[in-house]
């Protein structure tokens, strides 16, 4: 028998959202206030498996009686607090924030960041040719996953997945400071060198496709990945006793990415290194 | 935890430098030879990663003892603390300080901000660089908080002990010497050399600073030591926390924050235990008053932290002080041993019954471990990023607990409360800003150094005391998070609400004059290289917007009008968005000073 824990009753809380009346659970935050009134906002750094960092600062809005900008991902909805999505105070941060990342990092495999530099009227080119990027090779040290420095965003995401959060396992950390702070191992080794358990759950988390599985990194180099062409099966791993649910992205008969759904209560979202990257036997059709 | 480590090994130095701070391993777990009872069973978990905040006085331990930490003296220190090695190389290179690739021993820190490089500090790299060979290492430093002795230096050998000189004002030959030499440096002047008002019997904050012998606690209660905490016992906390309340105390860091509110506020937590914090990371460009405070009366900072932890119910004080300041480090070492030992600090300080002890943490380079939040995860041993506030620390600080965190002089200001009572105390200043405010003059003026003023007195009359030179352009107030204002407005009233309404801030009390001999891009480029350099990196809008705002001012550096404007709407743009959208100070403030060079002294106009 599934149970589905209803949790404790939580009371409703009355605040406003852009001059209408929203009532949201209690401990919700601003954006699920946001979300469930029907006025999305950008958001990079939040991750619907992993506590709010508040690092990228696209989703901030504006709060009466704030000094300044309230990240929405992570302040808590207050009875009373009347938030505003779309002023130009907040869309002019929003603006400067995408400008700032896109003239800095390349965000073409970030969903929707496109969508986001056309709505705001974002001009990441006008800092001039000479504006300083993260010029980084990708590095590619194993047969599973790749970084590629010049997409990050710094968002933490993968940190917070590899440690504390989820897999415990503490491989990587924010190495550096300002600009020149990077996601590193100990001494920046190659991950091959590292704790690493290569669970690749920091891949599934990353916002920007700064972590990639090899397959899609490779796919994308030769120019044949194709999201349209690809379908998704919904499975369970066979590997051990646990049954983690797995989603088989396939495309032209080949499984060319794993993951699990976030909404799952027994994954989150995570897999193990068998579950995520040991897939081939089930193509090895000699 | 299973921790993956390296195949790096410590050298004996290394190891030992650790085992100093730490005491011997326990077992092989911990890095010792493996002998059979350590196949019984493992040590270390869960009571050595509570030890989580000692990774900042390990990478102390290691950089004081060989110069620079190695992969095997890394790993031995996370060994022992049960630390993942990537936090801890996280944490390590969060710190200008610290190096992670082998260095010489000796490095001679050059301080290149604002008041030494108007005094010739470039100058002086290129000859110290020219003089020291490969001998020593030279870094080019942001403030040493020296500027009355501008340009400054200080040189740090690594050993056992770590030795260090400051030469300050330096010369080629002077810093060199300090730099070969640090043990026969000469010593540098007392910290009375750097108020020029000392002897003056009107002084309150200052009164002792060169009068008492900063080494002897009974000199110190000779000239009035400890009467505030006697009184403070006589009254109670809850009218401790009245009084300071009524004195209306504000915070002197820069915020200007109601200190009794912020007490009553954690005094009043169910949770325990509350932990008091004192914040003399002082590493505004510009700022020296806490040294001269810690260099030149000790105890006083050792009694006010006392008294604050008596009232907010405080058993434990942290004194988090800047690493650039080994003079005050050694003063305040002295000065809590000194208390301890004599019951005014332990378990039963004055034989009230009450427990309190004080232990000094250093800082290690990172102006932004100043921001409150910011500085408990540096103590904590994570790496010094603020933040998000709410929570605020009256309710989660350090360790998660309720925390009062204040700064220097904030908490030396609050013995004249208690000594001379609440209205005595409200009467001086102004009713907005009340009691005596100190203030870091340097710059052009003849005699730069700390000034002790009521609140009220305008920005002419603290020129006037410094001997404000001849061919003034543009005073700078609150350092680099501040602003610049004209040579014709000296009429404004040093207050909280007076330096608002003139559409600047007092910031921390920097009074920075500049003549024309330094151009004024110049000024504002290295103090948007401050900001880029001092960014934690953590959110977009400062990570991104400070590199993008020195960039912006690189290009306009030797252009005016027409040919700066879209720049400088840029700049304005990227300005706005630092301010509204930073997580903390740090970002909401590295425009300020730029913007207020524009709007008001018209630069590039």
């Amino acid at each position: 028998m599934t149970v589905t824990p209803l949790g404790i009753p939580r009371r409703l809380l009355e605040c406003t959202i852009d001059g209408e009346p929203a009532r949201v659970p209690e401990g919700s935050t601003v954006l699920d206030a946001c979300r469930a009134a029907g006025k999305d906002v950008p958001t990079l750094c939040q991750g619907d498996t992993l506590r709010p960092k508040n690092a990228c600062r696209v989703c901030v809005v504006e709060v009466e009686g704030s000094r300044t900008l309230v990240p929405a991902c992570s302040r808590r909805a207050e009875p009373g607090m009347e938030v505003r999505t779309d002023s130009e105070r907040a869309r002019h941060s929003r603006k400067i924030v995408l400008e700032l990342l896109a003239s800095s990092v390349d965000l073409s495999t970030t969903p929707k960041a496109a969508e986001w530099i056309k709505e705001y009227e974002a001009k990441p080119d006008r800092f001039g040719p000479d504006a300083a990027r993260v010029n980084e090779e990708p590095r590619i040290d194993n047969e599973l996953y790749v970084r590629d420095y010049g997409k990050c965003i710094l968002c933490y995401k993968c940190v917070d997945a590899c440690g504390d959060q989820w897999q415990n396992s503490f491989a990587i950390s924010v190495a550096g400071r300002g600009f020149d702070a990077r996601i590193a191992v100990e001494h920046d080794a190659p991950l091959t060198d590292s704790a690493c358990v290569y669970c690749g759950n920091c891949v599934e988390v990353c916002p920007t496709g700064a972590l990639a599985p090899k397959t899609e990194f490779d796919m994308r180099a030769a120019g044949t990945w194709d999201e349209s062409r690809q379908t998704r099966t919904s499975t369970v791993c066979a590997y051990c006793g646990v049954g983690c649910t797995l989603t088989l992205h396939v495309q032209d008969n080949e499984i060319v990415k794993v993951t699990s759904p976030h909404d799952n209560p027994v994954t989150h979202g995570n897999l193990c290194i068998k579950g995520r990257f040991g897939y081939q036997h089930v193509q090895n059709r000699g | 935890m299973d921790l993956h480590f390296g195949d790096g090994k410590p050298t004996d130095e290394e190891r030992a430098a650790v085992d100093a701070l730490l005491g011997p391993p326990e077992s092989s777990w911990e890095g010792a030879d493996r002998s059979d009872a350590d196949l019984r069973w493992a040590r270390g978990g869960r009571a050595a990663r509570d030890r989580r905040d000692l990774l900042l006085p390990g990478l102390h331990a290691l950089n004081d003892r060989v110069g620079w930490i190695s992969e095997g003296g890394l790993g031995y220190l996370c060994r022992r603390l049960t630390v993942p090695p990537a936090e801890a190389y996280g944490v390590a290179t969060f710190y200008a300080m610290f190096s992670l690739k082998p260095r010489p021993a000796t490095v001679l820190h050059v301080c290149t901000d604002l008041a030494c490089a108007a005094a010739g500090a470039e100058a002086l790299c290129t000859g110290v660089e020219e003089g020291l060979g490969s001998g020593a290492g030279v870094e080019r430093s942001p403030c040493l908080g020296l500027c009355e002795r501008a340009p400054a230096t200080l040189a740090v050998r690594a050993g056992d002990p770590v030795r260090t000189a400051v030469a300050a004002p330096a010369t080629v030959d002077e810093a060199v010497r300090a730099a070969a030499a640090p043990d026969s440096a000469p010593e540098e002047p007392e910290a009375v050399m750097a108020v020029p008002q000392a002897g003056r019997d009107d002084l309150v904050l200052l009164r002792r600073v060169g009068v008492v012998d900063p080494a002897s606690l009974d000199d110190y209660r000779a000239h009035g030591g400890y009467t505030a905490l006697r009184r403070a016992f006589e009254l109670g906390p809850a009218e401790v926390i009245r009084e300071v309340t009524d004195s209306g105390l504000v915070g002197r860091g820069g915020a200007a924050f109601p200190t009794g509110r912020k007490w009553q506020a954690t005094a009043s937590q169910p949770d325990h235990p509350h932990y008091l914090v004192c914040n003399a990371d002082e590493s505004e460009p510009g700022t020296f008053k806490d040294r001269v405070l810690m260099e030149g009366d000790p105890y006083a900072l050792v009694e006010a932290m006392t008294v604050a932890a008596y009232a907010t119910g405080a058993h434990k004080g942290y004194l988090y002080l800047r690493g650039e300041y080994p003079r005050a480090l050694r003063r305040l070492e002295h000065a809590i041993g000194q208390a301890r030992a004599r019951g005014f600090l332990g378990d039963d300080v004055l034989g009230q019954g009450y427990a309190f002890d004080i232990e000094i943490r250093r800082g290690a380079g990172a102006y932004i471990c100043g921001e409150e939040t910011a500085l408990f995860n540096s103590i904590e041993g994570y790496r010094g990023e603020p933040r998000s506030k709410p929570p605020f620390p009256v309710e989660k600080g350090l360790f998660g607990k309720p925390t009062v965190e204040n700064n220097v002089e904030t908490l030396v200001n609050v013995l004249p409360v208690l000594t001379m009572g609440a209205p005595a105390y409200a009467a001086i200043g102004t009713e907005r800003s009340t009691g005596p405010k100190l203030y870091c003059v340097s710059g052009s003026v003849a005699r730069p150094g700390v000034y002790e003023l009521p609140f009220g007195a305008t920005l002419g009359e603290l020129l006037g005391l410094a001997g404000v030179r001849e061919g003034l352009r543009a005073v700078l107030l609150g350092g680099a998070a501040g602003g610049f204002v004209r040579p014709d407005e000296l009429d404004i009233p040093l207050t909280f609400e007076g330096t608002r309404q003139a559409g600047t801030t007092l910031g921390s009390g920097v009074v920075m004059a500049f003549d024309d001999s330094v151009p004024l891009p110049r000024l504002l480029l290295r103090i948007a290289e401050f900001f880029r350099e001092e960014s934690c990196g953590q959110c977009v809008p400062c990570r991104v917007g400070t590199v993008r705002q020195e960039e912006a001012l690189r290009r306009i550096a030797e252009r005016t009008g027409a040919a700066a404007a879209d720049d400088i709407a840029l700049l304005r743009e990227v300005g706005r968005a630092m301010r509204d959208a930073s997580i903390c100070g740090l970002g909401q403030t590295a425009w300020n000073a730029v913007e207020s060079a524009i709007d008001r002294l018209g630069a590039y106009a």
